[in-house]
């Protein structure tokens, strides 16, 4: 694209193409007359006695000369090149770039439609779409979540059946959508490191993993204080909030005693970023029943 | 043609050939290179249309994070340009223009893709991912074959970034004389992975889709 702060290099570039081109045209001109008679020496002797004709060069080499000059006249008529000018054709390569847009908007659009009209479960349990889903899923979330969507340490797993923000479709959909941003405040201040450990052993009780039990009944008292407002009194977590279930099987950070300990005393900061402008309603929507799909299996 | 610039006289006079040779290769430079320092969609913060780009030139913390960039070779398997290709937007988002690089010096488009393309990368995942994927791409990515950079984890050297700011300045970046003073306090206490994920996290984000 050509936006020259001002018209004089419009004609700059104009000049010296053209004027680069007349030159070729000139020398190929002067240079193309083979005078008669007998063909001259070019005057250099090598070794004793060798020299060289003065030949002018063979025809099939200076036609593709002019063959580039032709080439070059035909593509700056047809393709943007002088300046500003615009070409015959019209092409860009924004343009290009939209009408590939257009066509695959022709060719994937009624693929999507059929889909946007039917709700999650109907699409999760279409085979077709699943395949969609697995392969939308694989270029934008297995970076985090995992080929098989069962996670990473800090990214959780999509495959069980525990959800930190909620597993109903719409919540799952909000999710991909908006994206999610999980803050766990830092309690080591306020605890104190004994606290804390007091703490994590408590809530390694909550789901049956080996602890102190000294320690976790001081840790109760405490987890009553801090911890309530946002794990719940039954610390079965609150999915509006993003706090995790603590009584469950399923950790995102780890259940070890020094984990549990890091987590309490440093706190957490999670972020899931939002695909919803990017990837568009449609593909969001493929996405959320592919996700919902592998935790609740469709009856086919 | 006059015997001067014959054949001939060219071929035996050395100085006369380097002359010509040089004005004949400089015509592409002149008519290529010349016109873009006076293209607005090249040298301003506007994207095709001319609309204004919220581009912003790097702070202390991104630029020193983009010199480690530099420092580490991240260019050689990774490109910073997204070709308006329906495939690459597909999977990067919006196409790269021309007016988002107008502070980056030099850029770094590079022009091999071993890794993704980063132009985009910048929200598209947590600052903790970016920690854990740097320190073992394995451990996210386990089919990942991108080498670990384990070593990030040590202060930056601030000593030299104001005057590279100054130098930028001189350059044309709109630094303040406050943005400048500020820079070494805000280097402190930061490790090289802090500063290479501001850089990274800031990366593509005026014409980014991501929040």
């Amino acid at each position: 694209m050509a936006d020259f702060v001002s018209g004089f290099w419009n004609v700059y570039v104009i000049g010296l193409v053209v004027l680069s081109l007349l030159f070729c045209l000139f020398i190929l001109v002067s240079n193309n007359k083979r005078e008669a008679g007998p063909v001259e020496l070019h005057g250099h002797v090598w070794d004793e006695n060798l020299a060289e004709y003065n030949n002018p060069l063979p025809r099939w080499w200076l036609y593709l000369f002019w063959i580039t000059l032709v080439f070059s006249i035909v593509y700056l008529a047809l393709y943007p090149g002088l300046g500003n000018v615009k070409g015959i054709l019209g092409w860009t390569s924004i343009g290009q770039y939209e009408a590939e847009q257009a066509r695959a908007a022709d060719r994937y659009g009624p693929i999507f439609a059929k889909y946007r009209e039917m709700d999650v479960a109907a699409v999760a349990s279409d085979p077709d779409a699943q395949g969609m889903g697995q392969r939308l899923f694989l270029t934008y979330c297995a970076q985090c979540h995992g080929s098989d969507a069962r996670g990473a340490k800090g990214f959780p797993n999509l495959a069980d059946s525990s959800w930190q923000w909620g597993g109903e479709p719409e919540a799952i959909r909000a999710t991909i959508t908006d994206g999610r941003m999980g803050a766990m405040i830092p309690f080591g201040a306020t605890l104190g490191p004994d606290g804390v450990k007091d703490v994590a052993n408590y809530v390694r009780s909550l789901s049956g993993l080996a602890h102190d039990s000294l320690r976790a009944q001081r840790g109760a008292e405490a987890f009553q204080q801090n911890c309530v407002a946002c794990h719940g009194a039954d610390a079965k977590g609150m999915a509006a909030l993003g706090a995790p279930d603590l009584t469950d099987e399923n950790w995102l950070w780890g259940s070890s005693e020094a984990v549990i300990v890091e987590t309490i005393t440093h706190g957490r900061m999670n972020r899931m970023p939002g695909f919803g402008e990017f990837l568009g309603q449609d593909k969001v929507h493929l996405l959320t029943a592919y996700v919902w799909g592998l935790s609740n299996k469709p009856s086919r | 043609m006059s015997k001067k610039f014959s054949h001939d006289a060219i071929e035996r006079s050395v100085a006369l050939m380097i002359v010509l040779t040089l004005l004949t290769v400089s015509v592409g430079g002149l008519v290529e290179i010349v016109p873009l320092f006076y293209q607005k969609s090249l040298t301003k913060p506007i994207d095709r249309a001319g609309n204004p780009l919220d581009i912003k030139p790097y702070d202390a913390l991104q630029l020193t994070g983009r010199d480690i960039y530099v420092r580490e070779g991240c260019y050689n398997c990774h490109s910073q340009m997204i070709r308006p290709f329906r495939a690459e937007t597909e999977r990067y988002g919006h196409y790269s223009v021309a007016g988002e690089f107008i502070y980056d010096r030099p850029f770094q488009w590079g022009s091999k893709r071993t890794g993704p393309d980063l132009h985009r990368v910048g929200g598209r995942y947590s600052d903790e991912w970016h920690r854990a994927h740097l320190i073992n791409p394995r451990d996210v990515v386990p089919e990942s074959n991108m080498p670990a950079f384990p070593w990030l984890e040590r202060p930056v050297k601030a000593a030299n970034i104001q005057t590279k700011m100054q130098a930028l300045r001189a350059l044309g970046h709109p630094y303040s004389d406050e943005e400048i003073a500020a820079a070494p306090a805000s280097l402190e206490g930061k490790t090289e992975m802090d500063a290479l994920i501001a850089y990274l996290q800031g990366l593509g984000t005026a014409l980014s889709n991501f929040k």
